[in-house]
C-alpha cells in the first residue's frame, strides 16, 4: 500500500547547520496496517509524515502509494490518496467556515472540484450520519462557523474529514498531543473507531509511548533519522513501556533520554 | 438634491461591482490586491477604445471583463510561480497597467500608439442602446410626474433607465457571486484563503485557486470600470488612482453596518457599502470649502473611522459590560454581609 525505498533528507546542506533528517529509510505497509511510530525530538518522525504527504521531497529514495510512484507529485495532487491530521487543532479545518462547509470541500479530495453545489441534500444526509459517529452533537450544528468549536472538537472533525473519505493512508502526526488528557482520549478512541471501521492504512506519530502500545497493530522507533526498530504483529501485542527502554538501549547503548514527553505524562 | 442623489445612487451600484471584485479579493482570498486601481481602467480604456472603434457596446464590455481577468490572473502568476509577497505583486501589475492602459486608449487613434484619454460623448454605449428601448415605454415621464406633482420635488431624473440597467446586472453579479461561492469550486477558494495548509491537505491546488480568485475579482474591477466609462462618457488613464481604498471603504462600511452573518448578507452589505460611500462623496462635495481634489484625502479618513470606530464600540461595550459585573458583585458582597449581619 505504501513503500518508502532508501529515502534520504538533509537540511540547510553545505552549512554549519547542516543536519541529517533522513538516513536511508525503508518503510513497507500492507493494506490494512496501523503503525505507530515513537522517538524524541528531532528523531525525523515528522520529516518522514512530509515525505509521504509531499510537503517536502527526499534528495533520493522513492516514496510508493498502491504501486504508484509519487516521489515527484506535488502535495495537492498526492493528498487525493493520504488523509492527514494535523498536531494544532486549528490546522486542519477552515475556520470561518461552517461544519457542513467544512465537510464539503473534504468529501471533494478525491473527485476533481467542479461548478456543482458543494453541500446537497443527499451529502447534507451523509454528513448527519458521519457526524453522528463522532457523538459530539455537532450534527446538530451544521451552520456553526469551525472556529466556534473547541480545540478537541476540531480535532474529532478533522479526523472525521481526512477519514469519511477513505483514503489509501492516514497519516497522523501527534493529532492528539495538543489537547488536554479526557480530550486526548476521546481522540484516541474515536481514531481506534474510524481506522478500525474504514479498515485504513495508517501511519500515526506520537510522544506518548502508552498511545503507541495500545493503538495499531506495528510499531517502529525512530531516532536520528533512522528507523531503530521495528516490532511487528506478533510481538507488539505484549509489547511494554520497559521492553521499548531495554530495547533502545540494547541499540543505542546509551539511556533513552526519557523526559516526560516521551513516557506520556498524560497516560 | 434628488438628481444629485440620484446620480451618487446610480454610480453607487456600478462601483458595487468593483467593490464586489475587492471583497472577493481582499475578504474571501485575504489578499490585499492592489492591481485594482490598474485594472478597472483597464476595463474603461478596453471598453472606450472598442466602442471609439466602432463596436457593439456589449460587445466591448464583454471584452473589457476578459482583460481584467487576465490582468487578475497576472498578479495571481507573480504571487505564486513567482513567489513575490502579495503586496508587491499587486503594485507591480498596477505600474505595469498604467503604460499598457494607455497603449490600450491608443489603438483608438489613428496617429497615435498612447493616448492618455477617450471622450465617448456621441457614441453608443450600453446604457444609450438601453434608453432606446426603455424610452418607448413611457416609464419616465409617469415617474417624473409622480416625483414632481406627488412628491413635490422641483426636479427629476431625466431617465430611470440607466439606474435598472445597473441595478439589474449588479443584482445578477451579486446572486452568481452568491452561488459561485458555495459550489465545490467557491468552497476551495474560501478556504484557500482561510486555511491554505488545511485546502492542500484536501487535494486542492492553491496556486491555481489564488490566480483564479484573483482573475474573477480583477475581471469585476474591470467591468465596473467598462461601465463607469461608458456612464461619464469619458475614460481616463488616471480615473483608477485611489480605486482599492474606494472599494476597501465600501466593503468595510458596509460590513460594519450590515454585519457578515451568511456570503447573501456580506455581498448585499458590500453593494449597499458602495451606495452609501458616494452618498458621502456626494454629499462631502456639497460643502463649500472643500474642493474635488479634497475627495481622496476625504476617502482615506473614511476608512479609517470605518476601522476605528468599530473597534472604539466594542472596547466601549466590553468595558461597560466589565463595570456592570463588578457593580453586581460588589452588591452580591454587600447583600451578603448584611446577612452576616443579621445572623450575629
Amino acid at each position: 500500500m505504501l513503500k518508502l525505498e532508501g529515502i534520504n533528507k538533509i537540511f540547510n546542506e553545505g552549512t554549519p547547520d547542516e543536519k541529517i533528517a533522513l538516513e536511508n529509510i525503508n518503510l513497507h505497509l500492507s493494506p490494512g496496517d496501523f503503525v505507530t511510530i515513537i522517538g524524541s525530538n528531532g528523531a525525523g518522525k515528522s520529516t518522514m509524515m512530509n515525505m509521504i504527504s509531499g510537503a517536502l521531497t527526499p534528495d533520493f529514495g522513492a516514496v510508493t502509494i498502491e504501486g504508484k510512484e509519487v516521489t515527484k507529485l506535488p502535495e495537492y495532487k498526492r493528498s487525493q490518496f493520504i488523509g492527514r491530521v494535523f498536531q494544532d487543532p486549528m490546522a486542519g479545518t477552515a475556520p470561518s467556515m461552517t461544519i457542513e462547509e467544512n465537510l464539503a470541500i473534504a468529501y471533494s479530495r478525491n473527485a476533481k472540484r467542479s461548478f456543482r453545489k458543494g453541500v446537497n441534500r443527499s451529502r447534507r444526509d451523509f454528513f448527519r450520519t458521519s457526524l453522528e459517529k463522532l457523538g459530539l452533537g455537532l450534527e446538530n450544528r451544521f451552520n456553526a462557523k469551525v472556529g466556534m468549536l473547541s480545540g478537541g472538537e476540531r480535532q474529532a472533525l478533522s479526523l472525521l474529514m481526512a477519514t469519511f473519505t477513505n483514503p489509501s493512508i492516514l497519516l497522523l502526526d501527534e493529532h492528539t498531543a495538543a489537547l488536554d488528557p479526557s480530550r486526548a482520549e476521546l481522540i484516541t478512541r474515536l481514531t481506534k473507531q474510524l481506522v478500525e471501521e474504514g479498515n485504513l492504512t495508517t501511519l500515526m506519530v506520537t510522544h506518548n509511548m502508552q498511545q503507541a502500545i495500545d493503538l495499531g497493530n506495528r510499531l517502529i522507533m525512530m531516532d536520528k533519522g533512522q528507523i531503530i526498530l521495528t516490532i511487528d504483529d506478533e510481538k507488539k501485542p505484549t509489547l511494554t513501556i520497559p521492553d521499548l527502554m531495554t530495547e533502545f538501549e540494547k541499540i543505542r547503548g546509551e539511556k533513552m533520554n526519557s523526559d516526560r514527553a516521551l513516557l506520556g505524562a498524560s497516560s | 438634491m434628488f438628481t444629485a442623489l440620484f446620480g451618487s445612487v446610480e454610480q453607487g451600484i456600478i462601483y458595487a461591482i468593483m467593490a464586489l471584485g475587492v471583497y472577493i479579493s481582499f475578504r474571501v482570498l485575504d489578499f490585499p490586491d492592489l492591481t485594482v486601481d490598474g485594472s478597472f481602467v483597464t476595463g474603461a480604456a478596453t471598453a472606450a477604445m472598442m466602442i471609439a472603434l466602432g463596436y457593439n457596446p456589449i460587445l466591448a464590455t464583454l471584452m473589457a471583463i476578459v482583460t481584467g481577468f487576465i490582468a487578475g490572473c497576472m498578479t495571481g502568476i507573480l504571487h505564486t510561480k513567482g513567489k513575490i509577497n502579495p503586496l508587491l505583486s499587486g503594485i507591480l501589475m498596477m505600474i505595469a497597467l498604467y503604460s499598457i492602459n494607455l497603449r490600450i486608449m491608443g489603438l483608438s487613434a489613428e496617429n497615435a500608439i498612447v493616448k492618455p484619454n477617450i471622450p465617448l460623448m456621441n457614441a453608443d454605449t450600453i446604457f444609450s442602446q438601453f434608453q432606446g428601448f426603455w424610452g418607448n415605454l413611457g416609464f419616465d415621464t409617469a415617474l417624473t410626474n409622480f416625483i414632481k406633482n406627488t412628491l413635490g420635488f422641483q426636479t427629476a431624473p431625466s431617465t430611470w433607465g440607466t439606474i435598472i440597467v445597473v441595478l439589474v446586472l449588479t443584482l445578477i453579479i451579486k446572486f452568481v457571486a452568491d452561488w459561485f461561492l458555495k459550489t465545490e469550486v467557491g468552497l476551495a477558494i474560501r478556504a484557500t484563503g482561510d486555511n491554505k495548509r488545511m485546502i492542500r491537505s484536501f487535494s486542492a491546488n492553491t496556486d491555481g485557486l489564488i490566480v483564479l480568485g484573483l482573475g474573477l475579482s480583477n475581471a469585476l474591477v474591470a467591468f465596473s470600470g467598462a461601465l463607469i466609462a461608458q456612464y461619464s462618457k469619458f475614460a481616463d488613464a488616471n480615473m483608477g488612482i485611489g480605486m482599492i481604498v474606494i472599494g476597501l471603504a465600501s466593503v468595510i462600511i458596509g460590513e460594519a453596518i450590515f454585519g457578515t452573518k451568511t456570503i447573501f448578507r456580506t455581498t448585499l452589505a458590500v453593494i449597499a457599502g458602495a451606495i452609501i460611500y458616494r452618498i458621502i462623496y456626494a454629499v462631502a462635495l456639497r460643502i463649500d470649502w472643500l474642493d474635488t481634489s479634497d475627495m481622496k484625502l476625504i476617502t482615506a479618513i473614511i476608512v479609517i473611522l470605518a476601522l476605528v470606530i468599530p473597534q472604539m464600540i466594542d472596547k466601549r461595550r466590553e468595558k461597560k459590560r466589565k463595570e456592570k459585573r463588578r457593580v453586581e458583585r460588589l452588591n452580591q458582597q454587600r447583600e451578603m454581609m448584611q446577612g452576616g449581619n443579621h445572623l450575629a
